[in-house]
């Protein structure tokens, strides 16, 4: 899948998460970063007359725009042509990189400037614009840290979450005449300071869209510190990159999709800056664009509409669930390999990636379910999960894997063999002590725990002899 | 084997033990028993195996059928009242998933005998506490306990007040940790797929149960307590784990 951006292959699964836990200090910027997200977010819902009839109406919404997705896209774009926009359909990730690389060429744009989009990221747009000769820059403070330091987003809203503020100052530095305190006002100061002669530079300012209301053709973006507007209005073009199941039908839903976003992302009851996009510049307007163009991506969605994942889609990208998901807490995104990371991640991933690599991502998960109790829009992220590892059970790479399940469903739906297997185990267990050597997963339950002691006797046997 | 006798007005309840108590913590499937006797039940034990939740969760569909089959069949061929299972999750494992893992399957007779079984099925804390409305179970304790969410009974369940009115009736008052509701990191093969992050998952609540002086953890899940008791015992933390029904077993009769 040419455009998209790939999926780590080397090391597995497992190893990138034994490296991320192994990192105590990314351990401590990330339960300081979550505890303080999720504790924001709870006093945010708090104000809420009620939570969960909220969460009901936005539940609903989501399904009755999934419910008629193409319609919806087709009226989107309608008006956002008849406002004065140009509309590409991006079939996949190469095909929106395609058009935006060609218009930047053909309109002579050497500097680019972006805001926060998790899309370009999936579809590696920058990394496209370079090699066309463009210089891009990130405005969003967070994700200009990641792109100094030649990283990716680790967090779907908060980038540098994975970064202390003495490794945002060692950072910054590199591209500071000095060294940069870690004061974060300081170096805020100093983003501001730069980033403000890269918006006055670029020939074209692209973004994302959280977003797209059908009725109007508005793109919405909420935005916290400012870039978003300096992005989508001082530059000659903007471009606005789009997943498709982002659309709304009606500024009625965004009004109570915009009620949770915010709240459930950062713990805010409105973000700093919401804007309505709608169409470039007309006269007599003093600001704004003189073209302004929506790409409208596919990448594999429409593959999941009308599946057990159909769901997913409703997913408003708010990372409340990256928040809350314990395993997250414990390795951050890098670890997952992709683009999207966390529960949501951990879905999207294997859903829109169909390496084997992005199958197993599907494994990163307790099913604990406190994704599912976060989500704004209650998406059963660990139902998800389940579908997904079903689906890889049937795949050929899995045959193994398949066969020890068969075994093991023949011992254990016989009653007679289930006891004995019980009585062998505990047995074992007696005669050769702590089995550290011992086959299967034994060994790795060992690493960093001490192996249950089967009872002596089942409790099967103590009742059976009449013991009770 | 049965607790009943002819002309006998006690509950009957068929006590489905689960495989990890089964096997690794007879004490808790004893103490259910007798708690459950103590307060009039009459309780049988049929011939069940396992619920087939570890291969569910590994996705395979076939081999979690197979087995949640042969304890399906057990059940239905009981009598009870009341099915009791000591395990959050396999009681969600039966409520939730059972239905849906027979239609997975293309076993429809079996669909049919888990949504019928599905309203007879009380998982253990829930049990208990609607048979004693009244009465208090023991004496004062005064022990200082964690008492451990367990994920499937919190979110899938919404068993939330039972277990602590339970402890708390019982003179065990659970000491709030900074972990409520946070996974205990077992997540069946999950502890073994992804050994590091699931061991640092126990670490991250047993650090909270040791920063509030805690000395046992209590929970409703033999399987959870299991995990982190075997990551405390590596770290020398100490740190007692019981299952509720031992807890009240042990505590009304001292």
């Amino acid at each position: 899948m040419s455009g998209t951006q790939p999926i780590e292959l080397v090391p597995k699964l497992r190893a990138r998460t034994a490296a991320a836990v192994a990192d105590r200090r990314l351990g401590r910027s990330l339960a300081a970063a979550t505890d303080t997200f999720v504790g924001r977010k709870a006093a945010a819902y708090g104000h809420l007359a009620d939570v969960e009839a909220v969460g009901d109406e936005a539940r609903g919404i989501r399904a009755r725009i999934l419910a008629r997705l193409p319609e919806l896209l087709e009226q989107l774009a309608n008006n956002v042509m008849a406002a004065g926009g140009h509309v590409h359909w991006a079939g996949d990730a190469a095909d929106a990189n395609a058009y935006i690389v060609e218009l930047a060429k053909a309109r002579g744009v050497d500097a680019v400037v972006k805001s926060k989009s998790m899309v370009t990221e999936e579809t590696a747009l920058n990394d496209a614009l370079e090699a066309a000769g463009c210089t891009v820059t990130e405005t969003d403070l967070g994700e200009w840290i990641i792109q100094v330091a030649h990283e990716t987003p680790s967090h779907i809203i908060v980038p540098a979450i994975h970064k202390d503020r003495r490794q945002v100052a060692e950072t910054l530095s590199r591209v500071a005449d000095g060294d940069l305190s870690d004061v974060p006002e300081e170096l805020a100061a100093f983003a501001r300071t730069r980033l403000r002669q890269r918006f006055l530079e670029a020939g074209m300012g692209i973004s994302g869209v959280n977003f797209g209301v059908a009725e109007t053709g508005s793109l919405v973006l909420v935005t916290n510190e400012g870039n978003g507007r300096l992005v989508t209005s001082v530059p000659p073009i903007h471009v606005a990159v789009m997943g498709m199941e982002r659309v709304v039908a009606t500024v009625a839903d965004l009004d109570v999709l915009l009620a949770l976003l915010p709240r459930a992302a950062t713990g805010q009851a409105i973000t700093t800056y919401v804007s309505m996009i709608t169409g470039p510049r007309r006269p007599p307007e003093p600001d704004g664009p003189e073209e302004l163009h929506l790409v409208l991506l596919d990448n594999g969605r429409s593959d999941i509409l009308g599946t057990e994942f159909t769901e997913m889609l409703a997913c408003i990208r708010c990372g409340a669930c990256l928040n809350a998901c314990p395993v997250y807490r414990q390795v951050g995104g890098h670890a997952y390999g992709w683009v999207y990371s966390g529960p949501m991640g951990a879905v999207l991933t294997p859903l829109l990636n169909h390496s084997d690599a992005a199958q197993e991502v599907a494994q990163a998960s307790s099913l604990c379910g406190a994704c599912w109790d976060a989500c704004p829009v209650g998406i059963p992220l660990q139902d998800m999960l389940l579908g997904l590892r079903r689906r890889n059970a049937e795949a050929s790479t899995t045959r193994v894997e398949r066969m020890a399940w068969a075994a093991w469903a023949a011992t254990w739906s016989r009653p007679g063999r289930y006891r004995a297997s019980l009585r062998g185990a505990s047995r074992g267990f007696r005669l050769m002590g702590s089995p550290a050597h011992a086959p299967g997963h034994v060994d790795r339950w060992s690493l960093g725990r001490t192996l249950p002691v089967p009872g002596k006797r089942s409790f099967r046997d103590l009742w059976k002899d009449g013991i009770l | 084997m049965d607790d009943r006798t002819e002309d006998d007005s006690s509950l009957a309840v068929a006590l489905f033990p689960t495989c990890v108590v089964d096997g690794f913590r007879p004490e808790a499937g004893v103490a259910a028993v007798r708690v459950l006797r103590r307060l009039g039940c009459a309780v049988e034990v049929p011939d069940t195996t396992c619920c087939g939740q570890p291969a569910w969760n590994a996705g395979q569909v076939d081999a979690a059928a197979k087995v949640a089959r042969t304890t399906l069949d057990a059940l239905t061929a009981s009598d009870a009242e009341l099915v009791v299972v000591p395990a959050g999750s396999c009681a969600t494992m039966m409520t939730v998933f059972w239905p849906e893992l027979f239609d997975l399957a293309g076993d429809d007779d079996g669909a049919e005998a888990a949504r019928a079984l599905v309203p007879r099925v009380r998982e253990f804390s829930v049990a208990v506490d609607g048979l004693t409305p009244e009465v208090a179970l023991a004496n004062e304790a005064g022990e200082r306990v964690a008492y451990h969410r367990s994920c499937h009974m919190l979110r899938e369940l919404r068993i939330v007040t039972e277990p602590e009115r339970l402890l708390a009736r019982a003179g065990v008052t659970p000491v709030p940790t900074g972990a409520e509701g946070r996974c205990c990191g077992f997540g069946g093969l999950f502890s073994v797929k992804l050994p590091e992050v699931s061991t640092a998952m126990a670490d991250d609540v047993l650090d909270e149960v040791v920063a509030v002086g805690a000395d046992e953890v209590v929970g409703c899940d033999a399987s959870c307590l299991m995990h982190l008791e075997a990551r405390s015992n590596e770290r020398r933390l100490g740190l007692r784990f019981e299952h509720l029904a031992e807890v009240l077993e042990r505590v009304a009769t001292t």
